[in-house]
């Protein structure tokens, strides 16, 4: 799989809350949270994101709630992909559960640019910058969840576990 | 092996496990919320599950929104209650009956010690203090736990927080663990298992211990774990209705890390705008002029917090420019503090005595934070718009702060009012 988009940068330890604020999470519809995705940390994000899109951030992002409702509204908010130093758990958990592609990157936290173009091979974990002619590698994925990504999400997995037993 | 590695081996079937394994594990409880629930409802339904794994392993909690605050709360609280109804769950909790998730299933002797458990709440770590492996997941995993009963787990390297020497008159566990986050940082403790010990722990309530797990996650952690002693057999033995079993650490355990605190240098501590990890002495701010105190939470809403915020407060009043809203965080301690006459203290001190719910915690309702305005609550967060507008400021602070704080209508130690 092949992630090609433009970049947003964020910060240091962005948290659930700047992801998506709780006053939203009195729904779980996808398209309404796209509607207020990182706006606490950004608050005309949600008007100047694009489909295709990528974010790219500091160290410990998703921090904070356990609110699946961050990735799900990244994802609605049509963002292709999260590159960052590191993850919260439980966000990093969420991600691969709801098929929200992330990628833990030291260099390329750092030298990306906002308003950068960047290819992602996620298969391999090589994050090329067009714009910049350089090229990054993301830690690998751990063979586990590389085994839900191909079923399809947790739900998928599940789902063939229930069958086969 | 450590307490965390055990309970995880004895629940996957196995002898031993180490650190960096993928296992299947058994549980013994799935939590979730009426915020996080209704997804993993759907979710579970995706599943193709015909049933539950087990009636008596699940628990629905309304407690975020609850009492319903709007139409659409009122929607997903009714999702909760109708999937309880349809798959006949023994602990689903109507309002009324209900409490803040992480107080109410200790309580009620729902967690126990040894016990394996996942909540769709970041703050699911809180029952480390039984002596439990407990942690924070998401919907989806809840989703999937709910159909086959199992979760899938790293396991996680451990560090070790050691506090000796004796605490400070005000300083409780609450400052223990800010200070503790303040020391290591917000993700000082990432993907990690924090193993709470040493001669100040083994002094410290109940009450204590599980303020300190359920902030483990403020620090990255996976979970916050106490090796279960007597104290824990006080608490667990008249609330548990089934078998439990006390774990501890061998002495050759491996911790990647060992930090010690010297209970005696730790002072009443606040976290600042707008991380857990940024400490202050409360002394220090003592020009923090403060519109909102909100004493209760997950963190600190149980009949111990009530006690201490109390006593500071008896006799006084709020701050004229300044409200204070205390929040039981079950039925049991509301009625507890009306028999200790508590509620009178605090209602004669001109603050709100509310029905349990997480409501300002997170922004949700019950008190809300306009543009500008600032509050210190004995809560756990204090992201940018936790409470309110996103131009609004939270403190975090211990019970007796935050009621020293109301009625001198800015930042202010107990010594100063009592």
């Amino acid at each position: 799989m092949i992630l090609k988009g433009k970049v947003w940068k964020f910060g240091l330890n962005i948290d659930t809350d700047a992801i998506i604020p709780a006053r939203y999470l009195n729904t779980s519809d996808p398209a309404e949270l796209a509607k207020h995705v990182m706006e606490d940390a950004d608050k005309d994000f949600s008007s100047k994101v694009k489909s295709g899109d990528l974010i790219v951030a500091d160290a410990n992002f998703g921090c904070g709630s356990s609110r699946e409702h961050a990735p799900i509204a990244i994802k609605a908010a049509g963002i292709q992909g999260v590159i960052a130093k590191s993850f919260a758990r439980i966000f990093y958990r969420n991600c691969f559960n709801i098929g929200l592609p992330i990628f833990e990157s030291q260099e390329a936290s750092d030298k990306i640019a906002e308003g950068d173009e960047i290819e992602v091979d996620a298969d391999k974990g090589i994050i090329k910058n067009i714009s910049k002619g350089e090229e990054y590698v993301a830690k690998p994925i751990p063979p586990f969840m590389q085994e839900l990504i191909s079923a399809g999400g947790l739900v998928e997995w599940t789902k063939n576990r229930i069958k086969s037993s | 092996m450590t307490i965390t590695e055990k309970i995880l081996a004895t629940h996957a079937g196995r002898d031993k496990v180490s650190a960096g394994e993928l296992i299947n594990a058994k549980l013994d409880i799935i939590l979730a919320n009426d915020i996080t629930a209704p997804i993993s409802i759907k979710e579970f339904r995706k599943t193709g599950a015909k049933q539950v794994c087990d009636k008596d392993k699940i628990a629905l909690i309304p407690d975020h929104f609850a009492p319903q605050k709007d139409i659409k709360a009122a929607e997903q609280c009714k999702m909760l209650r109708e999937f309880s109804k349809e798959h006949d769950l023994s602990l689903y909790y109507e309002v009324g009956r209900m409490g803040v998730e992480h107080a109410l299933l200790p309580e009620q002797g729902i967690v126990l010690p040894g016990d394996l458990v996942i909540g769709a709440d970041s703050h699911t770590c809180t029952y480390g203090a039984l002596g439990a492996f407990s942690t924070g997941v998401g919907s989806t995993d809840v989703a999937s736990a709910m159909a086959t009963g199992e979760c899938w787990f790293k396991v996680p390297e451990s560090m070790k927080f050691v506090y000796f020497g004796k605490l400070n008159k005000w300083v409780s566990g609450k400052d223990l663990i800010l200070h503790t986050i303040g020391d290591i940082g917000v993700d000082g403790a990432l993907y990690m298992a924090m193993e709470i010990e040493g001669e100040a722990i083994s002094a410290l309530t109940m009450a204590g211990r599980l303020t300190m797990c359920n902030m483990a996650i403020e620090a990255g952690g996976k979970n916050g774990i106490i090796v279960p002693d007597d104290i824990t057999e006080q608490y667990v033995k008249p609330r548990a209705k089934r078998d439990y079993k006390f774990y501890t650490s061998d002495s050759d355990a491996s911790y990647v890390d060992v930090k010690e605190y010297d209970c005696s240098k730790i002072q009443p501590t606040v976290s600042c705008p707008h991380l857990p990890s940024n400490t202050k002495p409360a002394a220090d701010l003592s020009n923090i002029a403060i519109d909102q105190v909100v004493i209760g939470s997950c963190t600190n809403g149980r009949i111990e917090d009530m006690r201490e915020a109390a006593e500071v407060i008896k006799g006084k009043k709020v701050n004229s420019n300044t409200r204070l809203i205390v929040i039981p965080a079950t039925q049991e301690i509301y009625l507890q503090s009306v028999k200790e006459g508590l509620a009178e203290i605090f209602v004669n001190a001109e603050a709100v005595f509310s029905t349990p719910t997480c409501g300002p915690c997170l922004g949700g309702h019950m008190g809300i934070l306009a543009k500008g305005e600032r509050a210190i609550a004995t809560t756990n967060r204090n992201f940018v718009g936790r409470m309110g507008h996103p131009e609004s400021e939270v403190y975090l602070s211990n019970p007796a702060v935050a009621a020293a704080s109301a009625v001198k209508g800015r930042i202010a130690i107990p010594e100063e009012v009592i």
